[in-house]
């Protein structure tokens, strides 16, 4: 570790005023993050154990805090768990969690898949290509995440131009029915999330040493098993990192669900928008919010500490 | 070292950048439809960019969001910078899993939930809802992607210049912006870019957060893409495609010329 908590302070003069200008740079993104970030979603707890009322803001306020402690503890009395009691009661709700864990995994399953080769051979290119084979992976990633799923409707659309070329080569007679339907969300979600998939994978896979590929060859391995006893053994910080970076945003997915995908099309992120913006029911959309994070909270402590530890390892 | 292509890692480039590219590359050339059937061509036409700039709903949306995306990505930019100089160089200061995980979680935080709790705090603070609440939801999650990238920049730095700088008499705040500025620049650069697409690009977060009178072209496009794909906003969508790849060309391009000056000088 080159950064001590003192570094900088060798020089003399000013010490005071540099104290003050370090405190500003941490504190100033510090409370930001904190009031922005954080408080929210004690205030998403907060609401989602209140009641629903007809009214706007759409809640029964529980407490508040400037009227004092005695207030604050009397509306904790009047906490209702109705909104959790209903998520569980309610069978579309627990369906649709695991509707959505399971075309999480099953995405990040298919987008390891098609992202593996592509990374592979970006990564064993000739390294002047490199540079420009990375630029075109993030190229679409910076164009539209909602012209990305647009463009996938004219295409899979029943009379869209997959079906007409499918007709015309002569390999279906009648039209398939692939836009609302699971099949359709499948690939929305491996098109928009594949950069995030192929550029941790790239960024594993180039640090390698081809020289153990050699050795290995040398010693009569063939290649395939050198693959898996060498190359994706190594490639495991890419292949950990691209799957959080896909799982847990696919998850709470809403905007591919709701283009592409159909009635039979069960997600919580969707669930959760129609449940704010169709029957603007804010106290259970928080508790369908705070379920959600109850579930993708483990995944996203092992992923910060995955990211913390690479970003020191790098310093290193 | 010259290492060639083998077939199956070309033909495995060729077939993941067409299926990146593709479906692209056929929303443009539909954008130049004379039909309004998206899917059957029935000539040239560029009647839709005309329909585009009629419509004063759209381009009221598009001037929305290029000034959310403008404020938005530079604030992103001077605190995201601040967050990664203090993740970097600050050590171990009491508070900072905290701090680290709060820049962490926001880039794979699912939208819905950002945007509802964005939302729940404007209504229990009484933040009248619109313009600016889209902005400093914006602002949040942009600062944490700067955040990384300037971050990553930051922890390859040679920290001699610094130390030398300041050996000689240089004022910290001086070395900053003499010093560790130019040499991050390129990184700083990247987010602020990053931070502008992002913003650009939201939907989710920024239908929470908006109030009366702010509609953002993706709340835009979507509302019209439900009823249903339509040539004109195709035109939209090329137009957007093209800006924004017209400004990662530049950007690499203007990378590209500072390093080979920056090589020249070394000589």
């Amino acid at each position: 570790m080159s950064g001590g908590p003192d570094n900088g302070a060798a020089a003399p003069g000013g010490r005071a005023g540099r104290r003050g200008a370090r405190w500003l740079v941490l504190a100033i993104p510090y409370l930001w993050l904190l009031v922005f970030f954080l408080v929210p979603f004690f205030i998403v707890l907060k609401i989602s154990l209140s009641m629903t009322a007809l009214a706007m803001p759409p809640y029964v306020p529980v407490f508040d805090l400037a009227k004092g402690i005695d207030n604050v503890v009397a509306g904790i009395r009047q906490f209702t768990t109705d909104n959790y009691v209903w998520l569980i009661e309610d069978a579309l709700y627990v369906r649709a969690y695991l509707s959505s864990l399971w075309i999480a995994a099953v995405s990040t399953f298919l987008l390891l898949v098609v992202g593996y080769p592509i990374a592979y051979g970006m990564a064993r290119a000739p390294r002047r290509w490199q540079a420009m084979l990375v630029m075109m992976v993030i190229l679409p990633f910076w164009t539209s995440f909602l012209i990305r799923v647009y463009a996938w409707i004219g295409i899979l659309k029943k009379e869209g131009l997959l079906n007409q070329m499918l007709l015309a080569l002569g390999v279906i007679d009648d039209p398939l029915t692939i836009l609302n339907t699971n099949t359709a969300v499948y690939i929305g979600i491996v098109y928009s999330y594949l950069p995030f998939m192929v550029l941790p994978l790239y960024a594993a896979l180039e640090r390698m040493d081809d020289t153990l590929l050699e050795a290995a060859a040398d010693l009569g391995c063939p290649p395939v098993q050198a693959f898996w006893k060498i190359t994706f053994p190594l490639s495991m910080p890419g292949v950990i990192a691209g799957c959080f970076l896909v799982f847990i945003p696919v998850t709470g997915e809403f905007v591919i669900p709701d283009l592409l995908g159909g009635s039979e099309t069960l997600m919580i992120g969707k669930t959760l928008w129609a449940e704010f913006f169709a029957n603007r029911d804010w106290p259970v959309s928080s508790a369908v919010a705070v379920v959600l994070l109850v579930i993708l909270v483990v995944p996203i402590v092992l992923f910060q500490n995955q990211e913390a530890k690479r970003a020191e390892r790098e310093g290193r | 070292m010259g290492r060639r292509f083998s077939w199956f890692n070309a033909v495995s480039i060729t077939a993941g950048f067409a299926f990146l590219y593709l479906p692209i590359l056929l929303l443009v050339i539909y954008s130049f439809n004379e039909s309004r059937l998206v899917t059957v061509w029935a000539g040239f036409s560029t009647k839709w960019y005309v329909e585009m700039l009629r419509n004063q709903a759209l381009l009221d949306a598009a001037w929305v969001t290029i000034r959310v995306a403008l404020i938005s990505a530079t604030v992103a930019t001077v605190l995201g910078t601040m967050a990664a100089i203090a993740l970097v160089r600050f050590g171990r200061f009491r508070g900072r899993s905290l701090f680290s995980g709060m820049i962490y979680a926001p880039l794979v935080m699912p939208d819905v939930i950002t945007g509802l709790s964005l939302l729940l705090l404007f209504v229990a603070i009484g933040f009248d809802r619109g313009f600016w609440t889209i902005v400093l939801a914006h602002i949040t999650f942009s600062m944490c992607f700067v955040a990384v990238v300037v971050q990553s920049r930051l922890v390859t730095f040679d920290r001699s210049l610094e130390e030398a700088a300041l050996d000689l008499g240089c004022p910290p705040l001086k070395t900053f912006f003499v010093i560790t500025l130019p040499i991050i620049a390129p990184a700083v650069i990247a987010g602020w870019m990053l931070g502008f697409t992002l913003s650009l690009d939201d939907l989710v977060i920024a239908s929470f957060t908006t109030g009366p009178g702010a509609t953002t072209l993706p709340m835009k496009i979507y509302s019209q893409v439900r009823l249903g794909v339509t040539p004109e906003i195709n035109a939209v969508c090329t137009v957007l495609i093209g800006l924004v790849t017209l400004g990662v060309i530049t950007a690499s391009l203007i990378e590209k010329r500072r390093a080979l000056r920056g090589q020249a000088r070394a000589h």
